[in-house]
């Protein structure tokens, strides 16, 4: 599709307005063919964004996708099986107006949590793939969610698996008081274990990656890759302003700043990251399926 | 007491600190250490060696400082992220000498500033999760007044966490959690409800495992039945195997 045509409806409506009969005879054109790149401006058609991976073709912004997404773009095709897909959070500390929250957070997503977690393959590599999920209270790190991570690294450390995380979060779940810190705790733990099995852990960062996650197994990978970009922060850059009293400097917390800093091992873009998995997995030995593509 | 009490005992400017308890359990026995031998040493962390009851142990603390000059230096007990990597050589040194380690925790939380994100605030406390868990010798945690989200936690993964009746354990601040959510951080009683912070709430949600009784002048406290129980803690802890010890301490955690 060229896309120069569809730009003419794109234009202020005093423009159009100009054109006369033009108004009249244009083609309904709902706003979700195209949006507007929130860093370089432009408009960008839905399709191609859509064909470019949600990335601004025109600039090169990564947009934040849902974490199913995420999966169809990493996983080969099919060969993703959710575990635990059923477990879901309760307000266990009986927390004001969780209750509602979590209702609309599984509506709004379409998901019992702010992980999915199983068994994939990546460019024919068989790994335990965790996914974290902005759309669900934003990636918050709650029981259920350390739960998940927990089962995925212990699975895998039965199985003698690799495993790959994709990591988006605002922080530990303060609804779920002190039992969503522990959350940190618990999967270090399981991370630790893993590891020390010599097994191995790819993180991903991806925006932003933030709190109590940045503080346990967002940064524990044996190889920690990053979005372009990302914003990647143990305190929220509002945090810090707040408490030193003064503006931060531009890119402070991104994944280009950590990169020259030396907490991440490489800035990977979207188009390129699942062969840069597959490429890391086979220097690590990682298992092929097996001839019929059955993913065990 | 409310939850709010608690949280203004657990701030009280005249509250004894690490160095207080350092001193009182351990006498002149104790040798400070410093610096986590990368980047600096990090004030807002206190840690050496010491005798308990004739034994040689690890001690670590967060120190807030007991006038506003020690404050200032003790960067009010906000730890940079070469405080937790300070902390983390001194439980590799008890590891290595097979002596056990007593962590002091006392801090509003990890320091949120230019500085500390540079140099890998998540990372460090990342990692101190991780190893601790692991950490082939007894850790005991105790809570002594303010136990500040992550940044106390990069000391409390332990085989036994207590805390002192007054002291507070949680994910976010009061002031922070109303913030979020009435947009009025001056709600902080309410907050400090909701958040289950006290050590009664704690104790009843299995997070700890005992809570040590404050006298109301916390100086006339019995330090002396105090030293015994960590040392008979500690005695019950290295009785066993480490892989025991290990496997427990994972499932401590496990359980959340």
């Amino acid at each position: 599709m060229n896309t120069s045509d569809i730009f003419n409806f794109l234009k202020p409506k005093n423009e159009l307005e100009n054109q006369g009969e033009q108004i009249e005879n244009r083609p309904y054109i709902p706003d979700e063919l195209w949006v507007k790149c929130p860093v370089c401006k432009k408009p960008v058609l839905s399709a191609d964004l859509n064909e470019n991976k949600k990335v601004c073709p025109k600039c090169g912004y990564h947009f934040r996708i849902g974490a199913r997404q995420r999966i169809e773009l990493t996983a080969d095709e099919g060969s993703f099986k959710e575990f635990d897909a059923e477990l879901t959070s309760t307000n266990i500390i009986d927390f004001p107006d969780y209750t509602r929250k979590l209702k609309n957070a599984k509506l709004n997503s379409g998901e019992n949590e702010s992980v999915i977690t199983g068994s994939a393959a990546i460019g024919g590599y068989r790994v335990i793939l965790v996914v974290m999920n902005s759309q669900f209270m934003m990636g918050s790190m709650g029981t259920v969610t350390g739960e998940k991570i927990t089962r995925a690294f212990e699975y895998a450390t039965e199985h003698r698996m690799p495993v790959v995380v994709f990591t988006v979060s605002g922080g530990a779940r303060m609804q779920e008081g002190i039992l969503s810190l522990m959350q940190m705790a618990k999967t270090s733990g399981a991370v630790k274990k893993h590891s020390d099995e010599g097994l191995l852990y790819i993180t991903v960062l991806t925006d932003p990656t933030t709190g109590g996650v940045t503080a346990s197994f967002a940064m524990e990978g044996d190889i920690i890759l990053s979005e372009p970009k990302a914003l990647i922060a143990f305190a929220g850059p509002r945090v810090i302003e707040q408490t030193i009293r003064q503006k931060l400097p531009k890119d402070f917390q991104s994944a280009e700043f950590l990169l020259e800093k030396g907490f991440i091992d490489a800035v990977v873009p979207r188009g390129e990251m699942k062969d840069k998995l597959a490429h890391i997995l086979a220097l690590h030995g990682a298992e092929k399926v097996t001839q019929e593509g059955e993913n065990k | 007491m409310s939850a709010f009490d608690s949280v203004t005992a657990a701030r009280a400017n005249d509250r004894p600190t690490a160095v207080d308890y350092i001193t009182k359990i351990f006498g002149d026995s104790f040798i400070e250490f410093h610096g986590d031998r990368r980047f600096a040493d990090d004030k807002a962390v206190i840690g050496g060696i010491a005798e308990l009851c004739g034994k040689p142990v690890t001690v670590i603390g967060l120190e807030k400082g007991r006038n506003l000059k020690e404050r200032m230096d003790r960067n009010f007990g906000s730890a940079h992220p070469e405080g937790y990597r300070k902390a983390l050589r001194l439980m590799k040194q008890a590891e290595k000498f097979h002596r056990p380690v007593i962590c002091l925790v006392d801090t509003s939380g990890a320091y949120c500033g230019i500085g500390a994100e540079e140099r890998g605030q998540g990372q460090a406390i990342a990692e101190n999760l991780m190893e601790m868990m692991t950490l082939k010798t007894p850790i005991l945690s105790i809570l002594i007044g303010e136990g500040g989200s992550g940044g106390a936690l990069a000391l409390a993964v332990a085989d036994e966490v207590w805390m002192l009746e007054n002291a507070i354990y949680s994910v976010i601040s009061p002031e922070g959690c109303a913030s979020i959510l009435w947009k009025d951080s001056s709600k902080t009683a309410e907050a400090s409800e909701c958040l289950k912070l006290t050590s009664q709430d704690l104790f009843k949600l299995g997070v700890i495992e005992r809570i040590i009784r404050e006298p109301k002048n916390l100086d006339s406290m019995m330090f002396e039945s105090f030293k015994n129980l960590v040392a008979q803690t500690f005695d019950r802890l290295k009785a066993m195997d480490t892989e025991t010890l290990l496997q427990k301490r994972y499932n401590r955690f496990r359980k959340y």
